[in-house]
Protein backbone atom coordinates (compact mmCIF):
# COMPACT_ATOMS: atom_id res chain seq x y z
CA UNK A 1 0.00 0.00 0.00
CA UNK A 2 0.90 3.61 -0.50
CA UNK A 3 1.94 4.33 2.78
CA UNK A 4 3.29 1.47 4.46
CA UNK A 5 6.66 2.80 4.44
CA UNK A 6 5.37 5.94 6.24
CA UNK A 7 6.73 5.16 10.35
CA UNK A 8 3.47 6.83 12.87
CA UNK A 9 4.23 6.65 16.41
CA UNK A 10 1.09 7.41 18.34
CA UNK A 11 1.61 7.98 22.07
CA UNK A 12 -1.86 8.33 24.21
CA UNK A 13 -2.51 6.66 27.97
CA UNK A 14 -5.58 6.26 26.93
CA UNK A 15 -6.16 2.89 25.53
CA UNK A 16 -9.27 2.91 23.77
CA UNK A 17 -8.06 6.20 22.01
CA UNK A 18 -4.74 4.47 21.16
CA UNK A 19 -6.51 1.39 19.72
CA UNK A 20 -8.86 3.29 17.62
CA UNK A 21 -5.98 5.50 15.94
CA UNK A 22 -4.07 2.24 15.31
CA UNK A 23 -6.70 0.33 13.17
CA UNK A 24 -7.85 3.87 11.61
CA UNK A 25 -4.14 4.29 10.54
CA UNK A 26 -3.55 0.99 9.71
CA UNK A 27 -6.51 0.80 7.35
CA UNK A 28 -4.68 3.57 5.83
CA UNK A 29 -2.11 1.96 5.20
CA UNK A 30 0.29 3.75 7.51
CA UNK A 31 2.76 1.85 9.34
CA UNK A 32 1.92 2.52 13.37
CA UNK A 33 4.19 2.60 16.32
CA UNK A 34 2.02 2.47 19.68
CA UNK A 35 2.92 3.69 22.88
CA UNK A 36 0.73 4.01 26.12
CA UNK A 37 2.83 6.28 27.99
CA UNK A 38 5.94 8.87 28.22
CA UNK A 39 8.39 6.44 29.13
CA UNK A 40 7.23 3.66 26.91
CA UNK A 41 7.69 6.36 23.62
CA UNK A 42 10.96 7.93 24.83
CA UNK A 43 12.38 3.73 24.56
CA UNK A 44 11.00 3.13 21.36
CA UNK A 45 12.85 6.74 20.37
CA UNK A 46 16.05 5.30 21.11
CA UNK A 47 15.63 2.67 18.52
CA UNK A 48 13.78 4.66 15.83
CA UNK A 49 12.72 7.59 14.08
CA UNK A 50 9.19 7.97 13.24
CA UNK A 51 7.97 9.71 10.41
CA UNK A 52 5.59 11.55 12.34
CA UNK A 53 4.53 11.50 16.15
CA UNK A 54 0.86 12.25 17.38
CA UNK A 55 0.97 12.93 21.13
CA UNK A 56 -1.41 13.18 23.82
CA UNK A 57 -0.61 15.93 26.55
CA UNK A 58 -2.50 14.72 29.12
CA UNK A 59 -0.36 12.20 30.46
CA UNK A 60 0.55 10.59 33.66
CA UNK A 61 2.90 13.28 34.02
CA UNK A 62 0.63 16.83 33.76
CA UNK A 63 2.96 17.74 31.31
CA UNK A 64 4.25 14.17 29.69
CA UNK A 65 3.07 15.42 26.06
CA UNK A 66 5.00 18.12 25.89
CA UNK A 67 8.14 17.26 27.20
CA UNK A 68 7.89 14.46 24.75
CA UNK A 69 6.71 16.45 22.03
CA UNK A 70 10.25 18.79 22.69
CA UNK A 71 12.71 15.64 22.80
CA UNK A 72 10.95 14.37 19.40
CA UNK A 73 12.08 17.70 17.94
CA UNK A 74 15.28 17.57 19.52
CA UNK A 75 16.57 14.22 18.07
CA UNK A 76 15.10 15.58 14.68
CA UNK A 77 13.40 18.84 13.92
CA UNK A 78 11.69 17.51 10.96
CA UNK A 79 9.42 14.85 12.44
CA UNK A 80 5.78 16.69 12.19
CA UNK A 81 4.42 16.75 15.74
CA UNK A 82 0.90 16.61 16.19
CA UNK A 83 -0.37 16.91 20.15
CA UNK A 84 -4.16 16.16 20.86
CA UNK A 85 -5.52 16.90 24.53
CA UNK A 86 -9.12 16.65 25.96
CA UNK A 87 -8.13 19.42 27.86
CA UNK A 88 -9.07 22.84 26.11
CA UNK A 89 -12.52 22.83 25.90
CA UNK A 90 -12.89 22.32 29.52
CA UNK A 91 -10.61 24.46 31.19
CA UNK A 92 -10.73 27.28 28.59
CA UNK A 93 -7.15 26.41 27.97
CA UNK A 94 -6.53 27.18 24.19
CA UNK A 95 -3.44 26.05 22.69
CA UNK A 96 -2.35 26.88 18.89
CA UNK A 97 0.60 26.31 16.77
CA UNK A 98 -0.02 28.34 13.92
CA UNK A 99 2.23 31.27 14.59
CA UNK A 100 5.99 31.09 14.87
CA UNK A 101 6.31 32.47 18.04
CA UNK A 102 3.93 29.45 19.36
CA UNK A 103 5.71 27.72 17.11
CA UNK A 104 8.80 28.68 19.39
CA UNK A 105 8.08 26.98 22.39
CA UNK A 106 5.10 25.18 22.16
CA UNK A 107 7.33 22.36 20.16
CA UNK A 108 4.23 20.89 17.70
CA UNK A 109 3.44 21.37 14.46
CA UNK A 110 -0.12 21.27 14.87
CA UNK A 111 -2.95 21.20 17.83
CA UNK A 112 -5.97 18.97 18.01
CA UNK A 113 -9.17 18.98 20.90
CA UNK A 114 -10.40 15.51 21.22
CA UNK A 115 -12.53 13.92 20.62
CA UNK A 116 -11.29 13.74 16.95
CA UNK A 117 -12.93 13.27 13.39
CA UNK A 118 -10.02 10.95 12.25
CA UNK A 119 -11.10 12.65 8.49
CA UNK A 120 -9.69 15.65 10.13
CA UNK A 121 -6.65 14.23 11.10
CA UNK A 122 -6.00 12.37 8.33
CA UNK A 123 -6.00 15.34 6.41
CA UNK A 124 -3.56 17.25 9.24
CA UNK A 125 -1.06 13.83 8.71
CA UNK A 126 -1.32 14.16 4.98
CA UNK A 127 -0.51 17.75 4.86
CA UNK A 128 2.30 17.53 7.32
CA UNK A 129 3.71 14.53 5.62
CA UNK A 130 3.38 16.39 2.43
CA UNK A 131 0.80 13.84 0.82
CA UNK A 132 -2.27 16.86 0.36
CA UNK B 1 -6.03 44.25 62.47
CA UNK B 2 -8.95 45.15 59.91
CA UNK B 3 -8.92 49.08 59.17
CA UNK B 4 -12.39 50.26 57.61
CA UNK B 5 -12.16 53.62 55.28
CA UNK B 6 -14.09 55.58 57.14
CA UNK B 7 -15.60 58.88 55.74
CA UNK B 8 -17.22 62.14 57.91
CA UNK B 9 -19.35 64.35 55.76
CA UNK B 10 -20.98 67.26 57.83
CA UNK B 11 -20.46 71.11 57.04
CA UNK B 12 -19.95 71.75 60.73
CA UNK B 13 -15.90 71.51 60.83
CA UNK B 14 -16.54 70.69 65.33
CA UNK B 15 -18.21 68.10 64.44
CA UNK B 16 -15.77 66.31 61.81
CA UNK B 17 -13.29 67.25 64.23
CA UNK B 18 -14.45 65.37 66.98
CA UNK B 19 -15.74 62.34 65.17
CA UNK B 20 -12.40 61.41 63.34
CA UNK B 21 -11.39 62.16 66.93
CA UNK B 22 -13.22 59.75 68.76
CA UNK B 23 -13.10 57.12 65.52
CA UNK B 24 -9.35 57.51 65.59
CA UNK B 25 -8.87 56.23 68.85
CA UNK B 26 -11.18 53.55 68.54
CA UNK B 27 -10.13 50.24 68.22
CA UNK B 28 -14.02 47.79 68.05
CA UNK B 29 -14.01 44.11 69.21
CA UNK B 30 -16.41 42.53 67.26
CA UNK B 31 -18.46 38.92 68.00
CA UNK B 32 -17.24 36.59 65.69
CA UNK B 33 -14.56 38.44 64.40
CA UNK B 34 -11.22 37.90 65.44
CA UNK B 35 -9.72 40.68 64.60
CA UNK B 36 -10.27 44.23 66.36
CA UNK B 37 -10.97 46.68 63.71
CA UNK B 38 -10.03 50.31 63.34
CA UNK B 39 -10.83 53.45 61.51
CA UNK B 40 -9.05 55.31 59.15
CA UNK B 41 -11.02 58.62 59.02
CA UNK B 42 -11.33 60.72 56.10
CA UNK B 43 -13.32 63.94 56.31
CA UNK B 44 -15.88 65.87 53.76
CA UNK B 45 -17.15 69.37 54.06
CA UNK B 46 -19.92 69.31 51.55
CA UNK B 47 -22.08 66.38 49.34
CA UNK B 48 -20.22 67.22 46.23
CA UNK B 49 -16.70 66.79 47.95
CA UNK B 50 -18.30 63.56 49.75
CA UNK B 51 -19.09 62.17 46.35
CA UNK B 52 -15.72 62.76 45.01
CA UNK B 53 -14.62 61.01 47.63
CA UNK B 54 -16.55 58.32 47.45
CA UNK B 55 -16.19 57.42 43.66
CA UNK B 56 -12.07 57.80 44.49
CA UNK B 57 -11.40 56.26 47.87
CA UNK B 58 -14.24 53.53 48.16
CA UNK B 59 -14.66 54.35 51.47
CA UNK B 60 -16.13 51.13 53.80
CA UNK B 61 -18.12 53.46 56.32
CA UNK B 62 -19.97 56.66 55.65
CA UNK B 63 -21.03 58.52 58.40
CA UNK B 64 -23.54 61.27 56.59
CA UNK B 65 -24.73 64.87 57.50
CA UNK B 66 -28.41 65.28 56.60
CA UNK B 67 -28.16 68.57 56.60
CA UNK B 68 -25.76 70.13 53.86
CA UNK B 69 -25.36 73.03 51.83
CA UNK B 70 -25.61 71.88 48.39
CA UNK B 71 -26.54 68.31 47.77
CA UNK B 72 -28.27 67.55 50.70
CA UNK B 73 -27.71 64.38 52.44
CA UNK B 74 -30.77 62.37 51.24
CA UNK B 75 -30.03 63.26 47.88
CA UNK B 76 -26.32 61.82 48.48
CA UNK B 77 -27.71 59.34 50.37
CA UNK B 78 -29.84 58.11 47.24
CA UNK B 79 -26.91 58.85 44.53
CA UNK B 80 -24.55 55.97 46.51
CA UNK B 81 -26.72 53.40 47.20
CA UNK B 82 -28.22 53.39 43.69
CA UNK B 83 -24.14 52.90 42.69
CA UNK B 84 -24.32 50.00 44.31
CA UNK B 85 -21.39 50.62 46.54
CA UNK B 86 -19.67 47.85 49.47
CA UNK B 87 -20.69 50.76 51.85
CA UNK B 88 -22.81 51.23 55.17
CA UNK B 89 -24.30 54.41 56.00
CA UNK B 90 -24.90 55.93 59.21
CA UNK B 91 -27.19 59.51 58.54
CA UNK B 92 -26.76 61.82 61.01
CA UNK B 93 -29.94 63.94 62.46
CA UNK B 94 -30.12 67.24 63.32
CA UNK B 95 -32.68 66.03 66.14
CA UNK B 96 -34.28 63.33 67.19
CA UNK B 97 -36.95 63.05 64.58
CA UNK B 98 -37.74 59.81 63.83
CA UNK B 99 -39.27 60.61 60.47
CA UNK B 100 -36.66 61.79 59.22
CA UNK B 101 -34.39 59.15 60.60
CA UNK B 102 -37.20 56.09 58.91
CA UNK B 103 -36.41 58.37 55.53
CA UNK B 104 -32.75 57.86 55.78
CA UNK B 105 -33.27 54.11 56.57
CA UNK B 106 -35.74 53.68 53.20
CA UNK B 107 -32.97 55.24 51.48
CA UNK B 108 -30.79 52.51 52.28
CA UNK B 109 -28.82 54.12 55.11
CA UNK B 110 -28.23 51.88 57.95
CA UNK B 111 -28.57 53.06 60.94
CA UNK B 112 -29.16 56.67 62.34
CA UNK B 113 -27.47 59.24 64.81
CA UNK B 114 -29.12 61.96 66.44
CA UNK B 115 -27.42 65.17 67.43
CA UNK B 116 -26.35 65.45 69.93
CA UNK B 117 -24.66 62.58 70.90
CA UNK B 118 -21.75 61.19 72.76
CA UNK B 119 -18.51 59.43 71.85
CA UNK B 120 -19.79 56.37 72.82
CA UNK B 121 -23.09 56.19 71.11
CA UNK B 122 -21.11 57.25 68.26
CA UNK B 123 -18.76 54.01 68.15
CA UNK B 124 -21.35 51.78 69.51
CA UNK B 125 -23.48 53.00 65.88
CA UNK B 126 -20.09 52.64 63.94
CA UNK B 127 -19.22 49.28 65.14
CA UNK B 128 -22.51 48.19 64.82
CA UNK B 129 -22.39 49.31 61.44
CA UNK B 130 -18.97 47.39 60.63
CA UNK B 131 -19.84 44.32 61.40
CA UNK B 132 -23.10 44.03 59.76
CA UNK B 133 -20.23 45.28 56.63
CA UNK B 134 -17.51 42.64 57.47
CA UNK B 135 -20.02 39.88 57.74
CA UNK B 136 -21.96 40.86 54.70
CA UNK B 137 -18.52 40.45 52.96
CA UNK B 138 -17.34 36.46 54.55
CA UNK B 139 -20.73 35.97 52.87
CA UNK B 140 -20.14 37.20 49.77
CA UNK B 141 -16.37 35.53 49.92
CA UNK B 142 -17.69 32.36 50.70
CA UNK B 143 -20.27 32.12 48.06
CA UNK B 144 -18.30 33.14 45.52
CA UNK B 145 -15.42 30.30 46.41
CA UNK B 146 -18.62 27.81 46.29
CA UNK B 147 -19.26 29.11 42.88
CA UNK B 148 -16.09 28.53 42.52
CA UNK B 149 -15.80 25.05 43.84
CA UNK B 150 -18.82 23.90 42.11
CA UNK B 151 -17.80 25.27 38.58
CA UNK B 152 -14.60 23.35 39.00
CA UNK B 153 -16.50 20.18 39.48
CA UNK B 154 -18.88 20.40 36.52
CA UNK B 155 -16.20 21.17 34.40
CA UNK B 156 -14.44 17.95 35.56
CA UNK B 157 -17.40 16.03 35.69
CA UNK B 158 -18.30 17.35 32.27
CA UNK B 159 -15.00 15.89 31.26
CA UNK B 160 -15.18 12.56 32.68
CA UNK B 161 -18.92 11.92 31.41
CA UNK B 162 -17.14 13.00 28.10
CA UNK B 163 -14.33 10.45 28.13
CA UNK B 164 -16.27 7.21 27.86
CA UNK B 165 -19.10 8.40 25.58
CA UNK B 166 -15.44 9.52 22.97
CA UNK B 167 -14.18 5.84 23.35
CA UNK B 168 -17.43 4.09 23.01
CA UNK B 169 -18.01 6.51 19.90
CA UNK B 170 -14.60 5.79 18.09
CA UNK B 171 -15.31 1.93 17.78
CA UNK B 172 -18.80 2.12 17.12
CA UNK B 173 -17.49 4.59 13.71
CA UNK B 174 -15.16 1.65 13.20
CA UNK B 175 -18.10 -0.94 13.56
CA UNK B 176 -20.13 0.95 11.26
CA UNK B 177 -17.17 1.76 8.65
CA UNK B 178 -16.43 -2.07 9.18
CA UNK B 179 -12.70 -0.79 8.80
CA UNK B 180 -11.78 -4.31 10.21
CA UNK B 181 -13.88 -6.26 7.53
CA UNK B 182 -17.09 -8.40 7.26
CA UNK B 183 -15.90 -10.84 10.18
CA UNK B 184 -17.60 -9.96 13.51
CA UNK B 185 -15.14 -11.77 15.56
CA UNK B 186 -12.65 -9.13 14.78
CA UNK B 187 -14.95 -6.27 16.11
CA UNK B 188 -15.36 -8.68 20.14
CA UNK B 189 -12.66 -6.73 21.71
CA UNK B 190 -14.59 -3.07 20.90
CA UNK B 191 -17.15 -4.37 21.62
CA UNK B 192 -15.97 -5.62 25.14
CA UNK B 193 -14.51 -2.32 25.59
CA UNK B 194 -17.41 -0.34 25.01
CA UNK B 195 -19.12 -2.49 27.54
CA UNK B 196 -16.50 -1.76 30.18
CA UNK B 197 -16.63 2.36 29.35
CA UNK B 198 -20.42 2.43 29.75
CA UNK B 199 -20.44 0.40 32.54
CA UNK B 200 -17.67 3.17 34.01
CA UNK B 201 -19.83 5.36 33.02
CA UNK B 202 -22.77 4.33 35.17
CA UNK B 203 -21.17 3.91 38.39
CA UNK B 204 -19.87 7.46 37.97
CA UNK B 205 -23.27 8.78 37.82
CA UNK B 206 -24.56 6.31 40.76
CA UNK B 207 -21.56 7.45 42.63
CA UNK B 208 -22.50 11.07 42.02
CA UNK B 209 -26.13 10.69 42.88
CA UNK B 210 -24.84 9.80 45.51
CA UNK B 211 -22.36 11.93 46.42
CA UNK B 212 -25.78 14.87 45.50
CA UNK B 213 -28.08 12.61 47.83
CA UNK B 214 -25.03 13.07 51.29
CA UNK B 215 -23.95 17.00 50.22
CA UNK B 216 -27.95 18.06 50.03
CA UNK B 217 -28.67 16.33 52.93
CA UNK B 218 -32.09 15.38 50.99
CA UNK B 219 -31.42 11.75 51.48
CA UNK B 220 -33.24 10.75 54.89
CA UNK B 221 -31.21 9.15 57.25
CA UNK B 222 -32.37 5.80 58.85
CA UNK B 223 -30.46 5.31 61.98
CA UNK B 224 -30.88 1.94 63.15
CA UNK B 225 -29.16 -0.27 65.12
CA UNK B 226 -27.43 -2.93 63.30
CA UNK B 227 -24.55 -5.98 63.34
CA UNK B 228 -22.10 -4.02 61.43
CA UNK B 229 -20.39 -7.18 60.54
CA UNK B 230 -22.62 -8.85 57.71
CA UNK B 231 -22.21 -5.75 55.88
CA UNK B 232 -18.73 -6.71 55.80
CA UNK B 233 -19.40 -9.51 54.69
CA UNK B 234 -21.69 -8.66 51.66
CA UNK B 235 -19.44 -6.34 50.53
CA UNK B 236 -16.84 -8.86 50.35
CA UNK B 237 -18.91 -11.25 48.19
CA UNK B 238 -19.58 -7.97 46.10
CA UNK B 239 -15.48 -7.80 45.77
CA UNK B 240 -14.81 -12.16 45.32
CA UNK B 241 -15.43 -11.86 41.45
CA UNK B 242 -12.69 -9.63 41.05
CA UNK B 243 -10.59 -10.68 43.75
CA UNK B 244 -10.48 -14.11 42.26
CA UNK B 245 -9.54 -12.97 38.70
CA UNK B 246 -6.53 -11.54 40.16
CA UNK B 247 -6.09 -14.67 43.00
CA UNK B 248 -6.19 -12.08 45.28
CA UNK B 249 -7.40 -13.87 48.78
CA UNK B 250 -9.26 -11.69 51.26
CA UNK B 251 -10.12 -12.55 55.20
CA UNK B 252 -12.11 -10.87 57.19
CA UNK B 253 -11.76 -10.97 61.18
CA UNK B 254 -14.78 -9.56 63.15
CA UNK B 255 -16.20 -10.50 66.27
CA UNK B 256 -20.75 -10.52 65.77
CA UNK B 257 -21.12 -8.49 68.54
CA UNK B 258 -20.16 -5.33 66.72
CA UNK B 259 -23.54 -3.22 66.68
CA UNK B 260 -23.64 0.30 66.12
CA UNK B 261 -26.22 2.97 65.35
CA UNK B 262 -26.32 3.80 61.54
CA UNK B 263 -27.55 4.18 58.29
CA UNK B 264 -27.23 0.71 56.53
CA UNK B 265 -27.06 2.42 53.64
CA UNK B 266 -23.87 4.45 54.52
CA UNK B 267 -21.88 1.84 56.17
CA UNK B 268 -22.40 -0.19 53.11
CA UNK B 269 -20.60 2.58 51.33
CA UNK B 270 -17.99 2.68 53.36
CA UNK B 271 -16.98 -1.31 53.61
CA UNK B 272 -17.76 -1.37 49.55
CA UNK B 273 -15.86 1.50 48.70
CA UNK B 274 -12.16 0.56 50.95
CA UNK B 275 -12.70 -3.16 49.78
CA UNK B 276 -12.94 -3.01 46.28
CA UNK B 277 -10.23 -0.42 46.23
CA UNK B 278 -7.79 -2.58 48.02
CA UNK B 279 -9.12 -5.36 45.68
CA UNK B 280 -8.71 -2.79 42.58
CA UNK B 281 -5.22 -1.57 43.44
CA UNK B 282 -3.82 -4.60 44.67
CA UNK B 283 -1.34 -7.49 42.75
CA UNK B 284 -1.74 -10.16 41.52
CA UNK B 285 -2.00 -13.13 44.55
CA UNK B 286 -1.88 -10.20 47.08
CA UNK B 287 -4.17 -10.12 50.06
CA UNK B 288 -6.77 -8.15 51.62
CA UNK B 289 -7.26 -8.03 55.73
CA UNK B 290 -10.34 -6.51 57.10
CA UNK B 291 -10.66 -6.05 60.86
CA UNK B 292 -13.58 -4.55 62.30
CA UNK B 293 -13.47 -3.97 66.40
CA UNK B 294 -15.21 -1.77 68.82
CA UNK B 295 -14.44 -0.02 71.75
CA UNK B 296 -17.33 1.96 73.85
CA UNK B 297 -18.73 4.18 71.38
CA UNK B 298 -16.11 4.32 68.33
CA UNK B 299 -16.34 1.57 65.82
CA UNK B 300 -12.68 0.84 63.83
CA UNK B 301 -12.83 -0.12 60.48
CA UNK B 302 -9.28 -1.24 59.01
CA UNK B 303 -8.88 -2.43 55.52
CA UNK B 304 -5.13 -3.36 54.63
CA UNK B 305 -4.42 -4.27 50.78
CA UNK B 306 -0.75 -5.61 49.86
CA UNK B 307 -1.17 -3.58 46.53
CA UNK B 308 0.40 -0.64 44.84
CA UNK B 309 0.85 1.82 47.01
CA UNK B 310 1.43 5.55 47.17
CA UNK B 311 3.42 8.38 47.76
CA UNK B 312 2.46 10.64 51.17
CA UNK B 313 1.66 13.40 48.68
CA UNK B 314 -0.58 11.33 46.47
CA UNK B 315 -2.26 10.14 49.59
CA UNK B 316 -2.98 13.99 50.44
CA UNK B 317 -5.06 14.29 47.63
CA UNK B 318 -6.54 11.02 47.57
CA UNK B 319 -10.08 12.19 49.47
CA UNK B 320 -10.66 14.82 47.08
CA UNK B 321 -13.37 14.57 44.60
CA UNK B 322 -12.15 13.28 41.07
CA UNK B 323 -8.30 12.48 42.52
CA UNK B 324 -7.17 9.74 40.80
CA UNK B 325 -3.75 8.38 41.67
CA UNK B 326 -2.65 8.11 37.97
CA UNK B 327 0.82 6.76 37.15
CA UNK B 328 1.77 3.41 34.95
CA UNK B 329 0.90 1.01 37.54
CA UNK B 330 -3.43 2.53 37.65
CA UNK B 331 -3.81 3.82 34.22
CA UNK B 332 -6.06 0.91 33.14
CA UNK B 333 -7.86 0.39 36.53
CA UNK B 334 -11.00 1.96 36.34
CA UNK B 335 -12.99 4.47 38.81
CA UNK B 336 -14.70 7.13 39.01
CA UNK B 337 -12.16 8.91 41.06
CA UNK B 338 -15.77 9.62 43.65
CA UNK B 339 -15.56 7.01 45.77
CA UNK B 340 -12.99 8.16 48.40
CA UNK B 341 -14.88 11.88 48.65
CA UNK B 342 -18.12 10.13 49.48
CA UNK B 343 -16.96 7.68 51.99
CA UNK B 344 -14.89 10.89 53.59
CA UNK B 345 -18.24 12.80 53.39
CA UNK B 346 -19.70 9.89 54.87
CA UNK B 347 -17.36 9.51 57.61
CA UNK B 348 -17.90 13.18 58.46
CA UNK B 349 -21.80 12.22 59.37
CA UNK B 350 -20.41 10.05 62.00
CA UNK B 351 -18.16 13.08 63.42
CA UNK B 352 -15.69 9.91 62.64
CA UNK B 353 -11.95 10.16 61.22
CA UNK B 354 -10.61 8.19 57.73
CA UNK B 355 -7.00 8.04 57.61
CA UNK B 356 -4.44 6.01 55.30
CA UNK B 357 -0.54 5.03 55.63
CA UNK B 358 0.88 3.47 52.82
CA UNK B 359 3.69 2.80 51.21
CA UNK B 360 4.35 2.58 47.65
CA UNK B 361 4.90 -0.75 46.97
CA UNK B 362 4.18 -2.41 49.56
CA UNK B 363 0.34 -1.35 50.23
CA UNK B 364 -1.92 0.23 52.00
CA UNK B 365 -4.28 0.45 54.90
CA UNK B 366 -7.27 2.47 55.30
CA UNK B 367 -8.77 3.23 58.65
CA UNK B 368 -12.23 4.73 59.23
CA UNK B 369 -13.03 5.56 62.61
CA UNK B 370 -16.60 6.06 63.34
CA UNK B 371 -18.83 7.36 66.65
CA UNK B 372 -21.42 5.49 67.17
CA UNK B 373 -24.60 7.77 65.84
CA UNK B 374 -26.42 9.09 68.95
CA UNK B 375 -30.25 8.62 68.92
Amino acid sequence: MVNSNTKILIVDDDIDFLTQLEINLKSEGYNVITAEGQQAAEEILKEITPDLAIVDLMMENMDGGFSLAYHIKKKDQSVPVILVTAVASETGLEFDAATDEERSWVKADVFLAKPIRFEQLLREIKKLLKQG
Amino acid sequence: MEVLKTLVVDDELGMRMSIKRALTKYKANLPDIDEPVIFDVDVAETGEEALDKINTEKPDVLLLDYKLPGISGLELLEKVTSQDNEMVTIMITAYASIETAVTAVKRGAFDFLSKPFTPDELCKTVSKAAHKLILARRVRKLEQEKHQVRFQFISVLGHELKSPLNSVEGYMDIMKKKTLGEELSAYEKMVDRCLIRIDGMRKLIYDLLDLTRIESGQKKRELQEHGIVKFAETAVETALPVANEKEVSINLEAPDSIRMLCDSGEIEIILNNLISNAVKYNRQKGSVNIALSQQDDLVTISVKDTGIGMSEEEASRLFQEFVRIRNEQTKNIQGSGLGLAIVKKIVDLYHGTIEVKSTPGEGSTFTVILKNSER
